[in-house]
């Protein structure tokens, strides 16, 4: 079972609904025990990084997932804030963030006059930087939904799987070790092509 | 690269599609979940649902639109109307929406967008400006409509572009701009006032009334240096559909997703 963690960031429903097209049964949870069992888990979320990593540890949740991703190996995606929160660090609030990934979550930086708008928001192509099995089956052109004003940066170099191009190159997904994942995009957002993603996600934990 | 987007917008009134549209094949034309699901196989980038009724007792049945919609698309979704508390937004986003518009409250209060922003992120947040032209005898310019300009609405003192450019200061993630003189008319968009707009902030703006035909939409976004066009009727009467739409902006060098 994949469950998605509900730790009182944003629209869980959006994402429940998008597995459920993509043919995988998920729950939505915060209950250790739930997290304990689970083949996956799914850390998604939009809003602000220091109030998600307060969530986290208020739930008391930051060393359950730790052991359960570091040690257990279970395949975990984060999306849009969940993926950022897999970084050491996130510039806004200045919080201190799960780290799986190392690197710095920061704002977008964009000369005045480049006319580059934040956030980055609406439809962007990505460029692969490395195979996985999360992009099985899914047009190497296709287009994917950003909303973000935050992106990660410098995490370990073979973490980069995706890049984008939006006044600057910026790491667009990543996964480390085959079962961590995280995507700056919208999957449940991304009509069919974000559906697959999810599907693939799902297959993978099905491997485990 | 980032593709400019085409928004279709449907104005909802008491759970139902007003306005007329005339989708071929459609059981149901005033369905809003329907008509929904003809824009997600047009590949339409996103959508608006715009409650024109937007009264108090309305609440629940835009809720429940936005629900059923949410459940048959994967697409990112806009509810605007009578949006007027946080608890309003918190209970949109958890019905689906990825974003809510918020007028009147925001000029009434502009600490309620900073509020908001902060509560939900910059993202969710669109700031809808509704502007109107003022006539030159009474010193030309524009000032912004607040109560739902469509049908009239009520003027206030302030003017557009120094309003987004306070919405941008307060946290808010989008300027939606409707230009009130254009809406309706079908002659295009105010590309004079778009360009201005897009030109003070640097927020993403959606630009919005009077779109006739795919030029339209092409100098909203390539004149008016808009980042996202918004149009009605001529989606909702199959004069044109979303695909048409891109391949036309596409021939014209402007970057579309397909």
């Amino acid at each position: 079972m994949i469950v998605v963690l509900d730790y009182g960031m944003g629209n869980l429903d959006s994402v429940v609904r998008a597995f459920g097209k993509a043919g995988a049964v998920v729950k939505v949870s915060s209950d250790p025990a739930d997290i304990t069992a689970a083949s996956g888990i799914v850390l998604p979320g939009v809003g602000a990084y220091a109030e998600a990593m307060r969530n986290l540890r208020g739930r008391g949740l930051v060393e359950l997932l730790n052991h359960r991703v570091l040690d257990g190996q279970v395949p975990v995606l984060g999306i849009c804030l969940g993926f950022q929160l897999m970084t050491s660090h996130g510039e806004e609030g200045d919080a201190e963030g799960l780290g799986w990934l190392g690197g710095t979550t920061r704002r977008f930086r964009f000369a005045a006059d480049s006319g580059v708008k934040i956030p980055h928001m609406g439809w962007n192509d990505l460029q692969r930087e490395a195979e996985s099995p999360i992009f099985e089956g899914i047009d190497p052109r296709a287009c994917f939904y950003f909303a973000h004003s935050y992106h990660v940066t410098d995490p370990v170099p073979e973490a980069a799987l995706t890049t984008s191009v939006y006044g600057d190159t910026f790491i667009s997904s990543a996964s480390l070790n085959g079962h961590i994942f995280g995507t700056q995009f919208h999957p449940e957002k991304s009509y069919e092509n974000g559906i697959r993603l999810l599907a693939n996600f799902a297959r993978r934990t099905a491997h485990e | 690269m980032l593709a400019k987007r085409i928004i279709p917008c449907l104005d909802v009134a008491d759970g139902r599609v007003v306005k007329g549209v005339k989708f071929l094949g459609l059981r149901d034309a005033g369905d809003p979940v329907e008509i929904a699901k003809r824009y997600d196989e047009e590949r339409a980038d996103e959508l608006v649902f715009l409650d024109i009724r937007a009264s108090t007792d309305n609440r629940d049945t835009m809720l429940d639109v936005v629900r059923r919609t949410a459940e048959q698309v994967f697409m990112p979704l806009c509810v605007g109307g009578g949006i007027r508390t946080i608890e309003d937004i918190r209970k949109m986003l958890n019905a689906g929406a990825d974003k809510v518009s918020v007028n009147t409250p925001a000029i009434e209060n502009p600490e309620f967008i900073t509020r908001a922003a902060g509560r939900f992120g910059a993202q969710c947040i669109v700031v809808a400006i509704d502007a109107k032209k003022r006539p030159p005898e009474e010193g030309g310019g524009y000032y912004v409509k607040s109560h739902g300009g469509r049908d009239g609405g009520r003027a206030t003192e302030l003017e557009p572009v120094e309003w987004a450019i306070e919405a941008e200061r307060r946290g808010a993630g989008e300027i939606l701009l409707t230009c009130m003189d254009c809406d309706g008319t079908k002659d295009g968009y105010d590309i004079e006032l778009t360009r201005k707009i897009a030109d003070s902030v640097s927020i993403p703006v959606i630009a919005s009334g009077g779109a006739g035909n795919l030029d339209h939409l092409r100098a909203a976004l390539q004149e008016g240096g808009a980042d996202a066009a918004l149009a009605a009727s001529i989606f909702h009467f199959q004069e044109t559909t979303i695909r048409e739409a891109k391949e036309y902006l596409a021939a014209h060098g402007v970057p579309v997703r397909f």
